[in-house]
């Protein structure tokens, strides 16, 4: 028998290995219907006639993803393990900055692992492959950033107060209902809306507000292993903002009843998402020590030169900027300073320090915001820092009033008006309901079956479902160590110790 | 005119890439900050392979820019050859 070589082929093209994996693996179900199989796919009201019109601009296969992402993890552990020998938490420009990594870890990195599981499910759920495998790979990834995170960051444990128990205080610490409330509204909407929230409100529209600015920010204040994590995960964003691109593209062109659905669904996840990044601005003004830019000039640059480009681009749909879109415009000079005061005010029930910024700081934040700055907050620094130098440093005893739809506490001003707290209330089935802002009370007025449900931190505690009536019985609650975690930087054990190594440095120097 | 825009992390890598869209693309912007670098462009952008391979002196796929990559805006498409960005005009192709 002549054995003939096996036929040569030609190495398919990216195009092509991408319609293999995408066009085969869909078919029609015979032994139950398609409804069945795929119950989420209609009541939304979302319309999709042709599921093979989607495809991924990157068409990325199964094989390159594999290859691609154990390479982002072998370079990523390796700069995590070095930072670990060699003692990295020592270059850090300043031990307060570890604080904005206590928030990160409690407050995004469970996101990420949430957003897992949010992909995982609607992965499940879509009729079309291509969608399915985006999802699919997304849902890994995001496990991946949950993973390297905390690996990361388990480092700084060994070191600093507040990063001991994330899991447990994500499900419990009232700042962090904030960003728990915003997933778990993605996640118990329908798979269409989830991605609208997620994929594109948020991964495309804001993000890059976190981990751009910020991440640079890390860079810069000597933290080698946050940028890592960081980048790492964000070079997967990449693509993630993809698929928010063209999911919300497909949704358009598959039917035009899609476009008003699709229309309250970017008003509304844009507004949740902006009031979820209001922690973000003050990481950014406040927490770095070294700081790249403001969050008004991040603002700028991220969403008003970014997002007038890309809602030029969709405007052809017929689908417009968010609305309110120009509410968080004036809002860039005081959001910042708005909620890191407010954090100073109840630091001895959070799981991070909060300060009064140093003179050359404010002078910074004075430079950043020449409008605002001297005229409405440099005022209560002073006020604060003389109380403080008089043994009297300010805390706030009474509990704050909450958003019911974005949680955060009333802290917000009118729109056009700086130095007036923004209140709006509605009733429903004979319950007052309160709003930080007419974007929360929008939403809540059009599912206000779904917003009554909100567990709210502060009416929790004052119903007695968190483990006591005393600010030490709540906080144990939470699991928070009394006297470590909580109080200004300033007399922390935190601070005492990072004095030491310098201390340390000095005597070794000389 | 809108700008689309791409960033990378200041690699060894992506310092070739930033030198072939800069070559490949005259109006591209380039910023360099701590630890990134973004380019702008008006209204599109495309990377070459075969321009990347001329400055990195090896073979590469475009897939491997997924590991320099931080962030982009803009329609992506992406075949062997290139990866471009663009906005668009016109109307949308609608299925009903």
């Amino acid at each position: 028998m002549n054995a003939m070589p096996p036929p040569k082929h030609r190495k398919l093209s990216l195009k092509e290995r991408y319609a293999h994996l995408t066009r085969g693996l869909s078919w029609e179900t015979t032994y139950q219907p398609m409804s069945k199989v795929f119950p989420f796919a209609d009541y939304e009201g979302i319309k999709i006639h042709d599921w093979d019109a989607w495809e991924d601009p990157f068409r990325l296969t199964m094989d390159a993803y594999w290859k691609y992402q154990a390479e982002k993890e072998r370079k990523l552990y390796a700069v995590i393990e070095s930072f670990a020998q060699n003692n990295g938490h020592l270059n850090v420009t300043d031990a307060r900055y570890i604080n904005a990594l206590k928030v990160f870890l409690t407050g995004v990195s469970p996101l990420e692992y949430s957003a897992h599981r949010g992909y995982a499910h609607v992965g499940r759920h879509f009729v079309g492959a291509g969608p399915r495998i985006a999802c699919q790979m997304q849902a890994i990834d995001e496990l991946r950033h949950a993973q390297t995170q905390i690996h990361t960051i388990s480092h700084y444990n060994k070191f600093f107060d507040g990063l001991h128990d994330a899991r447990h205080m994500h499900d419990r610490v009232w700042y962090l209902s904030v960003p728990k409330s915003f997933f778990e509204d993605a996640c118990s909407a329908g798979p269409f809306e989830f991605l609208t929230a997620i994929s594109f409100s948020f991964e495309y529209v804001l993000t890059n507000l976190l981990f751009v600015p910020f991440m640079s920010g890390a860079a810069y204040n000597g933290d080698m292993a946050t940028v890592t994590f960081g980048f790492s995960a964000q070079s997967d964003e990449a693509r993630h903002m993809t698929l928010g691109l063209e999911i919300i593209k497909f949704m358009l062109e598959q039917d035009e009843g899609n476009v008003p659905i699709v229309q309250r669904w970017i008003d509304k996840w844009f507004w949740r998402g902006y009031r979820l990044l209001a922690i973000v601005s003050m990481m950014m003004d406040y927490m770095l020590p070294k700081r790249v830019m403001s969050w008004a000039e991040a603002w700028e640059m991220y969403f008003e030169q970014a997002g007038d480009a890309l809602f030029n681009d969709l405007s052809r749909y017929g689908i417009r900027k968010p609305k309110y879109h120009e509410v968080a415009s004036k809002e860039k000079s005081r959001l910042s300073h708005e909620v890191w005061t407010t954090f100073y005010n109840y630091s001895q029930a959070t799981a991070f320090h909060t300060w009064v910024p140093t003179e050359e700081e404010q002078d910074w934040l004075s430079a950043k915001y020449p409008d605002t700055f001297d005229r409405l907050y440099r005022p209560r620094f002073q006020c604060w820092s003389e109380m403080e130098a008089q043994g009297k440093r300010y805390y706030n005893p009474t509990l704050p009033q909450l958003c019911v739809v974005c949680q955060i506490p009333m802290i917000f001003t009118e729109p056009d008006d700086p130095k007036t707290i923004c209140f709006r209330s509605t009733e429903y089935k004979g319950e007052k309901y309160h709003f930080c802002s007419d974007g929360c009370k929008d939403i809540f007025i059009y599912e206000p079956e779904k917003y009554m449900q909100s567990w709210l931190p502060v009416h929790q505690i004052y119903q007695g479902n968190c483990g006591g009536a005393d600010l030490k019985d709540v906080l144990a609650w939470y699991h928070l160590n009394f006297g470590a975690d909580n109080f200004d930087y300033k007399g922390s054990p935190d601070e005492k110790l990072w004095n030491e190594w310098q201390a340390q440095r000095s005597v070794n120097e000389a | 005119m809108s700008n689309v825009s791409i960033t990378f992390q200041n690699t060894d890598d992506a310092r070739f890439l930033v030198e072939a869209i800069v070559e490949d693309n005259p109006g591209a912007v380039v910023s360099v900050m701590p630890a990134l670098t973004k380019i702008d462009c008006a209204d599109r952008l495309s990377i070459r392979r075969e321009t990347i391979e001329n400055k990195l002196g090896r073979p590469f796929d475009l897939q491997e820019l997924q590991l320099s990559l931080i962030t982009l805006a803009g329609n992506v498409d992406e075949d062997d050859e290139s990866f471009t960005l663009a906005w668009k005009t016109g109307a949308p192709h609608r299925h009903s």
